[in-house]
Order: C-alpha cells, then structure tokens, then sequence
C-alpha cells in the first residue's frame, strides 16, 4: 500500500461575508503525520472537511498525489476519516461497523470479517467484536473509529480532534497509540486539534491556524521555540511577548531593539547559570504560585508589562521564601530568546 | 452490612411516589369513563336481543353474511393501500424535508401541515371538486387531450383511498421526518468517507435508523385508517363499504343494536391483530439489521 502526498493549492471558502479559509495552501508528503492547529473558527475543520469532500470550496485545488479530487465525491476519494463523535453506526455492531467500508467495496464475507478482526486486534479490541456499539466505554469507540478508518487500507487519513471527548490520562495513551499505529502504518495523516500539547507529541510538522489562514507551518520544535507570529507564539503555550527596551543584556552590551518572545520555562533566577550575552528582566513580584512540577512567578517589568515566569521545583530552592511585592530579576539565555520578525508590541 | 432506615425519611419518599402517581388520576378516570366502560357495553350489547334477551344470534347473524366480510376485505384493502400509498410518498419526502436547510424545511413542513387544520369534512368536499366526472382534474385531462374519456376518480375505491391518503400523510410523515432529522449528519458522511454511495446510505444507513419512526407512522395510519368513516361515506359513493359505514348503516336503517355492536367488536379484534403482527414484525427488523448490514 502506497500512501499518497497531498496538495492544497489557493483554496478559499466564504460563508455569506464570513471567510473560512483565506486563500489556503498547503503540502502535505506522503507518509507524513501533520497537525492542523488552531483555536475554534480557525478553519482547520473546515479545511479538513473540504480535504473530505464535504465542504465545497469556492475556488482553489485539492490533489491527492497527482490526482485532482476538487470535484470528486467524497465517496469516491479513498480517503480514511475518524469524526470527532466517533460517528459509529449504532444500529451495527463493533465487527459490522468495522467490516462496512468492505462490505461496501463487496470484499467476500470470510475475507471482510477476518480483515476486520484483524484491524480490531491492531487496535487492541479483540474479544469486542460481536458487541454493540452502544456498551463500549469513550476510549473503545475511538478505537473502533479507527479500526473503521484503517481497515480498507486508504492512503489518506483525516482526523477531527478524535481525542477531544476522552479524559485526560486516555487521551494522553491514545496520543501516543495513533502515533504509533502511524508509524506502523505511514498513512498520510492530517490531524485536527486545538490542544497545543496533543500538537507537539503527535506530529512530524504542525500548521497553525489562525482566522482561515496558515500562520506558521514548521516542526513541532521549531514552531514552539520560533514562532513567526505574535499569535503563534501565544498559542503555543506561555509566552512573554517583551517589548523593545525592555530587557537588557546581561553583559551590558546594546540589548535588542526588537520585540522579544520568552517562554516562562525559559528563565532562571540564578543570573551564573545564563551565559553573557542572554536577557534580564527586572521588576516586582506580583504574584506566585506552586503547580506542582513548578512555580509560576508573575513579574511586573518598570514599564508595567508583565511577565510570567516558570521555575522548574527542583531548582526552585528559594522561590518559597519569596514575598510579592519585592523586587528580583529574572534571567534568560540568548538561544531561548527569540526575536518575532516584523511583530509589534 | 445492614442500614437501619429512618421510617421518616421512607414515609416520605413513599408520599412523594403517592402523589405522582395520584396525578395521572384524572386521566385514567377519563379513559375508564370514555374508553373501557363504552367497550364493555357493547359487548353486553353485542350478547342481546333487540327485546334485551341474551343471545348470540347477532354473532352468528353477522358473520354469517356476506356483507361482512366484503366489509372486512374493504377495510384490509383500504388500510393497506392507504399505508403502502403513505409508505412509498411519504418516505421519500421525509428524507427530502430532513436533506434540506432547516429553514426550507420548516417552510415546506409548513405546506404538510396546514391540511390537517382543515375540517376533514370540507377537505373530503373539496375533493369532490376535483376528482368529479366535471371536476378540475378531469377537465384538465381532457381538456389537454391527455385522456379522451373522463377518468371515474370518485364515488369509487380509487376516489376514497385518495381523499385517506391526502388526510394520512401527514400524519405518517411526522414521526419519519423527526426520526429522520434524529441521524447524526456525521454518520452519513462517515458512510460516504468509507466509500457508500447515496443509494448504499440510504439502504444501510438512513432506512436502518429510521425503521422506528416508519413503524410508528404506520400504526397511527392503520389505527386510523381502519375505523376511517367519513372519506369512505363521502368518496365511496356507496360503493365503498368498509365496517365503519356498515356499522352506520346497521344502525342508522335497521337500528340493529346488537349486530352493529358485534361489528364494532370485530373492528377492535381487526385492530388488535395488526398491532400484534407490527409488533412481531418490528421485533424481527431489529434482530436482522446488524445481518442486513454485513450482507
């Protein structure tokens, strides 16, 4: 089984004077695990589903490999979808609802039911395939959803936040799970999430959506710690957008007259343990707080900007005894201080 | 281990059970007053002379003519083609009204209700109007060449299963319509995504989720077609004799109390049977659709 690359050239979908997606395009490699990222009305479903045949674009081209699919029905694209709700026919059983797309590609019953199985045991079902869907717990119809999705061997798969019903400790196994089954299988994957987290784990490259445009498409690392964007930057988890002038060098030397992107977990307290050409931020603490893993000060720069500031617990020995209202520094190295090109503060 | 129960707190929730159970009261009195008390009646009436002897000569008087049981088969005949006429029109539109826009829906939902706050008896009429050897649609036929005769649309079977099915149709496609609006889009677009076509969905998908509300429409439809009077009385022309206008007639020339009460029994037994044989047939549509499915 061959999985297939897939192409989004210019597309554009307008509802009335609401544009869902501006002007989108898009490469996807074969085999490749990519995530479309983004807050609700970003139009990352709607891109997906226009990928699905669902949504009907008003100009612009999709290709799978070198075919052109912009007008084929969805039934005819080939392409393996798990839905947000799971969508699992209710009047079906666990093996029936996984056998259907083979039943529908008239693959003889014997055949249809062991394949199945198969898949079923692949997601680590076995032993529920006579059951009705109604009985399965959250976690056990999105692994039928899979199962389903996988089974006729399509060479694209889409997904629409398939984690988002479960809690946290599942999501978290199922994360790596269809990572893994990814892996096993490299079926090109486009994934729809608005969790930052789930983003960074699962995939090979993430395209963050903002208001029907791609914002930033990169890797999970250099898109967390080089956003181009304001907005990718503070999508992507706490971030200081610090104004020019604010910061100086450590070392004295002229600091940078750009705006600057800090994550929280970027600084230390301990000035030595950040070479000479890293940041420091003075003001007053405003507030703390200890999460556990952490301690998250809030800094108050002299310009009034504030500052979130996140100290691993292991290494914060003296955050305890701190007191709000007293004034401290903190400090960052120059690799974690990323200038954000063009952005305005 | 064992918990000693306030008898307090059980008093009260026994008072709370009471009262909510009181409040269908009113209603079971209406039924056993409007319902129960006018059936057993007539069965008492059924069992006597016309000089108030026990007998069972209506019995044997009725089922013993001919007319009953031509009456018998009009009825089956009317109250199976009023349902296979709903069944086949009033299906594909539900589909249709759940495919579109909510608020082409409602508009059109709208034209399929208003009937049903006409009087039946000026629908039935009007009816009449249109379907007469004079009326507009054979003018129209035969004005357009379409037909050289005038068709007979009325004062017949034909005339009568219309003006049933106008009254019916509404009346089974609501419960269709919401049990079809009641499928979750997403299924059909994960049976599309999986390669069905639309045919392919509505056989394994739509119809499967819809069987319910179908079923449904059909009992509201038998259980009214059945006992139909009006449309048959009008439309028929006396020449559709289901039991209602043979009930009528019973009582209205010959004031034969005892046989009209036996055919309103078998009106009932009627009714009965087909509720036990939609039950049964209902009870195996479950059983096979994950079958169904896999073939």
């Amino acid at each position: 089984m061959k999985s297939l690359a897939i192409t989004i050239e210019s597309v554009h979908k307008a509802y009335g004077s609401y544009v869902a997606l501006d002007d989108v395009s898009l490469d996807i490699q074969a085999g490749e695990f990519l995530t479309l990222l983004g807050p609700s009305g970003s139009g990352k479903t709607t891109l997906l589903m226009a990928l699905a045949g669902f949504v009907r674009p008003d100009s612009g081209k999709l290709l799978l490999g070198d075919r052109d699919i912009t007008r084929l029905p969805p039934n005819k694209r080939d392409i393996g979808i798990v839905f947000q709700n799971y969508a699992l026919f209710p009047h079906m059983n666990v093996l029936a609802n996984v056998a259907y797309p083979l039943v529908l590609r008239k693959v003889p019953r014997a055949e249809a039911r062991q394949r199945a199985l198969d898949t079923l045991a692949r997601v680590k079902l076995d032993g529920l395939a006579e059951r009705n869907v109604a009985a399965l717990s959250g976690g056990q119809r999105q692994r039928v959803a899979l199962a389903r999705a996988i089974v006729f061997e399509p060479r694209v798969m889409l997904m629409d936040e398939p984690l988002s019903a479960l809690d946290k400790n599942l999501r978290e196994t199922m994360q790596y799970e269809i990572r893994r089954l990814h892996d096993h299988l490299r079926i090109t994957t486009i994934y729809v999430t608005h969790d930052q987290r789930e983003a960074l784990i699962m995939s090979d490259r993430i395209a963050v959506m903002n208001s029907g445009r791609i914002q930033q498409i990169d890797t999970p690392q250099r898109i967390y710690d080089r956003p181009s964007t304001r907005f990718v930057a503070e999508f992507m988890g706490e971030a200081n957008i610090v104004a020019p002038g604010s910061a100086r060098r450590i070392d004295g030397a002229e600091a940078s007259r750009e705006t600057l992107m800090i994550r929280a977990e970027s600084f230390h307290l301990d000035a030595k343990l950040v070479g000479g050409d890293g940041v420091a931020l003075e003001g007053i603490l405003r507030a703390k707080a200890f999460r556990g893993e952490n301690w998250l000060l809030t800094l108050a720069l002299d310009g009034g900007q504030e500052v979130l500031v996140c100290i691993p617990a292991a290494l914060a020995g003296g955050c305890a005894e701190l007191a709000a209202g007293q004034r401290m520094t903190a400090y960052a190295p120059a690799a974690k201080v990323h200038a954000i090109p063009g952005a305005m503060a | 281990m064992t918990v000693v129960r306030d008898p307090a707190l059980a008093a009260d929730a026994r008072r709370e059970r009471r009262f909510f159970l009181s409040l269908s009261l009113p209603a079971l009195f209406i039924v056993g007053l409007a319902a129960i008390l006018p059936i057993l009646w007539i069965i008492r009436q059924s069992f006597l002379t016309t000089g108030g002897e026990y007998t069972v000569g209506n019995y044997q008087k009725v089922l013993s003519s001919g007319l009953t049981w031509s009456a018998l088969v009009t009825t089956l005949e009317l109250s199976l083609g009023t349902l296979a006429a709903c069944i086949l029109l009033g299906t594909p539109l539900a589909l249709a009204l759940a495919s579109v826009r909510p608020r082409v829906a409602n508009v059109l939902m709208a034209f399929v209700m208003l009937p049903l706050w006409t009087s039946i008896l000026v629908r039935t009429y009007g009816w009449l109007v249109l379907l007469r050897r004079d009326g507009l649609i054979n003018a129209a036929l035969t004005g357009s060449g379409l037909t050289a005769e005038p068709l007979s649309l009325v004062y017949n079977f034909t005339g009568t299963l219309i003006g049933m099915v106008h009254y019916m149709l509404p009346l089974f496609l609501l419960p269709v319509y919401a049990a079809m609006r009641d499928i979750d889009p997403n299924l059909i677009r994960a049976a599309a995504s999986m390669g069905a076509t639309l045919r392919q969905v509505i056989r394994t998908v739509i119809m499967p989720l819809s069987a319910g509300g179908i079923f449904s429409g059909s009992i509201i439809v038998l259980i009214y077609a059945i006992g139909f009077f009006i449309t048959p009385a009008v439309l028929g022309g006396g020449k559709v004799n289901p039991l209602s206008t043979r009930i009528e007639r019973t009582l209205s020339t010959f004031q034969d109390w005892g046989s009209a009460s036996v055919l309103g029994i078998l009106l009932l037994v009627l009714m009965a049977l087909i509720g036990v044989m939609l039950l049964a047939a209902r009870r195996l549509v479950a059983q096979n659709t994950v079958e169904a499915s896999h073939a």
